[in-house]
């Protein structure tokens, strides 16, 4: 049901990277959906191929290593015209970045430019995207900085990063980001590298913004715990799958991937309320071979049987509640 | 800034010093002496006494060490023993050859090497790539008076393009000057760009996968100003470091490619002072071109705080 409502609609992408020792899958079959207006958290323990999948989705893959070897990144366009990203020629896409669908990435202290003030790197952005003038744009770089609660922000917008703290970096970026009212937002774990009281304040700058300017968010985050103040829905990876996505209630109150239920079971404050303490997973995390036959969660599952290692297994899609395990119903039962 | 910029000044006096030390007992290593060699096989040894005692050469060696310390030090460089003129003023009728030699060279260099390397680290791995840096490594690896030889025999010999040797005429027009430097800073140009060119793609490499960039790309700007202007901008300390390492070295390729193409330069200066053992045009030639590496030193020093904002806070 991945209609003309969705904002960004991927479907089973892959992206293989060509390495040393051969070529490698991070991402085998992604499907998720970003609606107007919506939130949609991108859940995974580290390595899943969640940053691949947002490089994938800007046309950043690092190139020539990278490249998207299969599937759709569908994306509604102001004009309201429905891209193929995956095809679009580069000069088209450059147009959409920074315009329609911006990012903000995980390293706030190395993801500016050491040596252009933060006004000049937010005002070459809305100069071209937006046309202004050199002076309007800086003067769109200080409402900006204003909008992403800096202090200041006339005298800051003269400011080099290495000037600012990580948390404020961060919000440089928000502000760069948001520049030009992108319908879409790929936020990539925006508070993961900053201390506990700054994640807060970054988070809910985000929520706020969200609902101000009613842009589609793409969240993606290893932290199940900000999920819930954040997310309308949730799309859980594991080694380069999609492996259940649901509503942010349905993910909580009745997983249906073990692999969902271990995370669930990570987070303090869930683990007293498990009945039993049944344990779903042997480790986490922890490096796994995953081969082409059955689920790749199976040698970490404790709830795995002999048709886990060898059946095909696909993401039943029911629609909005979608899950990719054989047995889940069996489990839940 | 100012206060780094008064400590280098402080450590630019030492190294002045030590210069200074060695040029002149350097100078007095070789034997030989300056009188016996201007008043000739005739002379009688009352003479060159006499003549020894003029210029002081017949003090103690520390004595006149720490008298020409206190001329140089007051700006003074002496007199020349065979020139009849002070030191400063051989100098200066010497220099311009020199200056324009090693100005219009570095211009090349960095004109030549610089967008070499941008190319070469934008196409890593690709077939323009592969032959910038083939060339680079032939550039690097060709003598100059070599290649100043087969330049001199194609565009000068051959082809009659360029004046084959000389600075023309003394009262010659600037421009006609000019000519004359055309093929030795072409020559000098093409062998230091080679540095350049590794230089520049080595550093652009290394900020190329930097997440700046990245984030450049992500605002959907071209691909020309992601490079020029994000990357660029950030590998400009290590190629600006460079240049100026390749304007020290030239001062001295200058002095060589000079004696080549018969420019009347400061090479040929101080090769005919050291010929007659004329120790205060040599001392002075030298302490000169001391001076230039150290002020090409503090120049680049200002320019750093003017290429990376980390520097001048
Ligand atoms: N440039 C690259 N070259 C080769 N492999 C890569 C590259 N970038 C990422 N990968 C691989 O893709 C996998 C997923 O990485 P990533 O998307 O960064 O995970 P995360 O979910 O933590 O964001 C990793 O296992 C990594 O080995
Ligand atoms: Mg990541």
């Amino acid at each position: 049901m991945m209609g003309n409502q969705h904002l960004l609609a991927i479907k089973d992408l892959e992206v293989r990277f060509r390495t040393e020792d051969g070529e490698v899958t991070p991402v085998r079959g992604v499907t998720l959906s970003v609606g107007a207006g919506e939130t949609v958290a991108l859940v995974g323990e580290s390595g899943s191929g969640k940053s691949v999948t947002s490089l994938a989705t800007m046309g950043l893959l690092p190139r020539p290593a990278g490249r998207v070897s299969g599937g759709q990144i569908l994306f509604h366009r102001r004009s309201g015209e429905i891209t193929d990203l995956v095809t679009l020629p580069l000069p088209e896409l450059r147009k959409l970045r920074g315009s329609e669908i911006a990012m903000i990435f995980q390293e706030p202290m190395t993801s500016l430019n050491p040596v252009m003030t933060v006004g000049e790197q937010i005002a070459e952005s809305v100069r071209l995207h937006m046309g202004l003038g050199h002076g309007a744009a800086l003067r769109r770089a200080e409402e900006m900085l204003g909008l992403v609660e800096i202090p200041n922000a006339r005298h800051r917008i003269h400011e080099y990063p290495h000037q600012m703290s990580g948390g404020m970096r961060q919000r440089v970026m928000i502000a760069l980001a948001m520049s030009c009212n992108p319908s879409l937002l790929i936020a990539d774990e925006p508070t993961t590298a900053l201390d506990v009281t700054i994640q807060a304040q970054i988070l809910a700058l985000i929520g706020r913004l969200q609902r101000d300017l009613g842009m589609g968010v793409l969240f993606i985050t290893h932290n199940l715990g900000v999920v819930a103040e954040i997310a309308d829905r949730v799309t859980v990876m594991y080694a380069g799958q999609v492996v259940e996505t649901g509503s942010v209630r349905e993910i909580f109150r009745a997983p249906r991937h073990p692999y969902t239920s271990a995370l669930l079971n990570c987070l303090p404050a869930r683990a007293r309320h498990r009945e039993d303490g049944r344990r779903v997973v042997q480790s986490i995390p922890g490096s796994v071979e995953f081969g082409k036959e059955g689920c790749s969660f199976a040698p970490r599952c404790t709830l795995a049987a002999d048709i886990c290692r060898t059946g095909a297994v696909t993401l039943d899609d029911e629609t909005e509640r979608s899950v990719r395990c054989l047995r889940w119903r069996e489990i839940l039962a | 800034m100012w206060l780094k910029l008064g400590q280098r000044l402080v450590s630019l006096t030492i190294v002045m010093f030590l210069v200074a030390t060695m040029v002149f007992f350097l100078t007095r290593l070789a034997p030989g002496d300056p009188a016996a060699l201007m008043l000739g096989d005739q002379a009688t040894a009352e003479d060159i006494a006499q003549l020894r005692q003029v210029y002081g050469l017949d003090k103690p060696i520390l004595i006149q060490f720490v008298l020409w310390l206190k001329e140089v030090a007051s700006g003074n460089l002496g007199h020349s023993i065979f020139l009849q003129r002070p030191v400063i003023q051989a100098i200066a009728e010497r220099a311009e050859p020199t200056f324009f030699l090693a100005l219009f060279s570095v211009a090349i260099a960095a004109l030549v090497g610089i967008p070499a390397g941008i190319v070469s680290a934008v196409w890593r791995g690709r077939l323009v790539d592969q032959i910038v840096s083939g060339l680079a490594m032939l550039a690097a690896n060709i003598p100059s008076f070599w290649l100043g030889l087969i330049f001199i025999q194609l565009f000068a010999v051959r082809l009659g393009w360029f004046p084959v040797a000389g600075y023309g005429e003394p009262g010659a027009p600037f421009v006609e000057r000019l000519t004359h430097l055309a093929l030795p800073a072409t020559v000098l140009g093409i062998v230091n760009s080679a540095l350049i060119v590794r230089f520049t793609r080595a550093s652009l490499l290394d900020v190329l996968s930097d997440d700046y960039v990245r984030t450049a790309r992500s605002k959907g700007l071209s691909e020309a100003r992601v490079v020029l202007r994000h990357a660029f901008g950030n590998a400009l300390v290590p190629i600006v470091t460079v240049v100026a390492l390749t304007a020290a070295l030239l001062v001295g390729g200058a002095i060589v490619t000079e004696t080549v193409f018969g420019l009347p330069g400061i090479g040929n200066l101080v090769v005919s002072a050291v010929l007659r053992r004329d120790y205060p045009v040599i001392q002075g030639a030298l302490m000169v071109v001391a001076a230039v590496y150290v002020l090409i030193n503090l120049l680049t020093d200002i320019i750093y705080t003017f290429a990376d904002p980390r520097v001048r806070y």
